[in-house]
């Protein structure tokens, strides 16, 4: 054999290798793809059903005359931005965003000090930790439907058997009507009673994790350097290092107030109707969109709207609290 | 629990510990008295579904009825002018229907996206993540739209086949997964396991926990929900537990003991999973609370 075929034998040789890994390496990159989309393609797809194609649709909604009906007549229906301006201009909508900022006024301050107190108290125990923690945590496991039926029909009922009027009744006070009262709103008061009693014992557990995770050196090193138990401890040791969780939980808290619906409508409503107060914004959107009217172009404006407050207010929350980290 | 991060050997001496205990002793007070007003509710629940109806509607408030009725169960599901046992089975099939269903399309998908290296894996993670900003109960309009188009309204697959697709377990499964070790599936690919058998013989059984967790918290959401199934579930045979406790609330005519009991009931199948499951439920909640 000579050189010559020698070397020729060899390129062959390595083109043929090379051939053969890249022929390799294609059904393998190939065979990976068709396994990502058997593992991720089920998800997307009913993901891209089910929440992507409503979107788009509710933002084409939005800009035709859509009474009773899904597929408006691209010429006749066709509105603009009517409906947006209908429902910034409807007064009943802005009171919506009024109500929800009342709300969140309420429920998140109370919320938020009512849990991280419960879990700084539950945290410090000795024995039966577990026991107060279920007992907190267990209103978790009511719906708010359950919830505000137990506030509607007993507790805050307006009538003289209520246990709130019992308690009135102790002390010589006139009963009160709480859920028809509007001057003063009392009504606010079983809004956010129930509300409280239904996420505090959640938001503990949240905040007892965070706690958990706070290095214990840390308070050895605080108290080495005199720091006195309890309130200069809490404000230099705890709460920055709960930073985190406190954020979360505010976040959570203001975005679950701006969902409120369940507990407005079980406590306000009645076989007449609901009341034309204290309407919070999904309130309003359910009445305007599968109410009588069923004006789904009008709902789906109001739909498109308050997404876009909501990632607005997510957005500003969270640089609000992330240009602080950054400061500190 | 673990230990406790406060108590420190005190450093002021005698002093300071007998504040301390006074201390302990006002936090416990406080401790018991909270607890006793978290309660007060379910009390109201007992109090109320086991009464009579004058005994509910009395102006002089009783403790506890002279008798408790366990009758009102009874008569509540024998009273064929309220589908309460429908409406229990139709919760109960959604729940379970929507817990197996999410914990099998998220995982899969959360397993994808943290284990097969593909071009677009990226893309289709921001995609997923992107609907997390849009929140579910701001999507309910355009929703009922889609799902009356399909016709699928006051019908079972209507309750359960939308609530489905939920982006956040898939991004606690994707999470737990990327912090999962490789070795366990190395070894896997070693013996010729694909993707398919390593992901159902040796990542599933492994990772048992997440499931739990993401169950449980999937599982109590189905079972509370309200507003899909208000907007969905339109004629009585479709009703949830949820959605015929909050019409008896608000019909014209009231039985008090029976909408209590009824509320009792309902809350039952949670109590028990809460007492036993808590372990999970609270890992659940710490998991999917915070998406760190």
């Amino acid at each position: 054999m000579t050189a010559r075929t020698e070397a020729t034998a060899r390129t062959a040789a390595t083109a043929r290798s090379k051939v053969a890994a890249h022929t390799r390496e294609l059904p393998a990159r190939r065979h990976r793809a068709l396994w990502f989309w058997v593992f991720v393609g089920p998800f997307a797809l009913g993901l891209g059903v089910f929440t992507y194609i409503p979107l788009l649709w509710s933002v084409y909604l939005s800009f035709f005359d859509a009474h009773n009906t899904v597929t408006p007549d691209p010429a006749r229906d066709f509105v603009g931005f009517g409906n947006y301006a209908d429902m910034l201009a409807d007064g009943a909508f802005t009171d919506s965003l009024l109500t929800f900022v009342v709300f969140s006024l309420f429920i998140v301050p109370t919320t938020f000090g009512l849990s991280l107190a419960l879990a700084l108290m539950v945290n410090r125990l000795r024995r039966a930790q577990a026991f107060f923690r279920s007992v907190f945590f267990l209103p978790a496991a009511c719906s708010y439907v359950v919830a505000a039926l137990i506030w509607k029909m007993s507790i805050f009922n307006g009538v003289r058997f209520g246990l709130a009027n019992t308690l009135l009744g102790y002390v010589d006070a006139d009963s009160v009507a709480w859920l028809s009262t509007t001057d003063p709103p009392w009504y606010w008061l079983a809004i956010v009673t129930v509300r409280l009693w239904l996420q505090a014992g959640f938001f503990m557990i949240l905040f007892l994790a965070g706690l958990q995770r706070i290095n214990p050196q840390l308070y050895e090193a605080a108290a080495v350097d005199g720091a006195k138990p309890g309130w200069q401890v809490f404000r230099h040791i705890t709460f920055p290092q709960l930073r985190a969780t406190s954020v979360a939980v505010a976040l959570l808290l203001v975005i679950n107030a701006f969902q409120a619906f369940d507990e407005f409508y079980n406590l306000l409503a009645d076989s007449r109707g609901y009341p034309p107060y204290a309407r919070p914004p999904l309130v309003y959107l359910y009445y305007t969109a599968l109410g009588q009217g069923q004006n789904l172009g009008m709902g789906s404006a109001g739909a498109v709207i308050l997404a876009v407050i909501i990632a607005v207010v997510t957005i500003g929350q969270a640089r609000w609290f992330g240009l602080g980290r950054r400061e500190a | 629990m673990h230990g406790n991060p406060h108590g420190v050997r005190n450093p002021h001496g005698v002093r300071a510990d007998a504040s301390v205990r006074v201390g302990r002793a006002l936090r416990l007070a406080l401790l018991i008295a909270l607890a006793a007003l978290f309660l007060i509710p379910f009390y109201l629940l007992v109090r109320n579904g086991l009464a009579s109806e004058q005994e509910i509607t009395s102006p002089d408030w009783s403790f506890l009825p002279a008798e408790l009725r366990w009758s009102n169960v009874t008569e509540l599901f024998s009273d064929p002018s309220v589908p309460f046992s429908r409406s229990l089975l139709n919760s109960a099939l959604i729940a379970v229907a929507t817990t197996l269903g999410t914990l099998l399309l998220a995982s899969l998908a959360g397993y994808g996206l943290a284990r097969i290296p593909y071009r677009h894996a990226n893309k289709v993670f921001y995609a997923i993540l992107g609907t997390l900003m849009v929140p579910a109960a701001v999507t309910f309009v355009p929703s009922f739209v889609l799902v009356s188009t399909l016709g699928w309204v006051s019908t079972l697959r209507g309750l359960i086949v939308p609530t489905l697709f939920s982006a956040f377990a898939c991004f606690v499964f994707r999470q737990y997964f990327l912090g999962f070790p490789r070795e366990l599936e190395d070894a896997a690919r070693v013996d010729g396991l694909g993707y398919w058998r390593t992901y159902w013989r040796i990542v599933v059984p492994n990772t048992r926990p997440v499931f739990a967790a993401v169950g449980t918290i999937v599982f109590i959401g189905a079972w509370n929900s309200f507003l899909w199934p208000l907007v969905i579930g339109q004629d009585q045979g479709a009703w949830t537990v949820q959605v015929a406790l909050s019409s008896y609330t608000n019909a014209q005519v009231v039985r008090l003991h029976e909408l209590f009991v009824a509320a009792a009931v309902s809350i039952v199948p949670l109590l028990v999973a809460f007492l036993v499951f808590q372990r999970w439920i609270v890992a659940g909640v710490e998991r999917t609370g915070i998406s760190e």
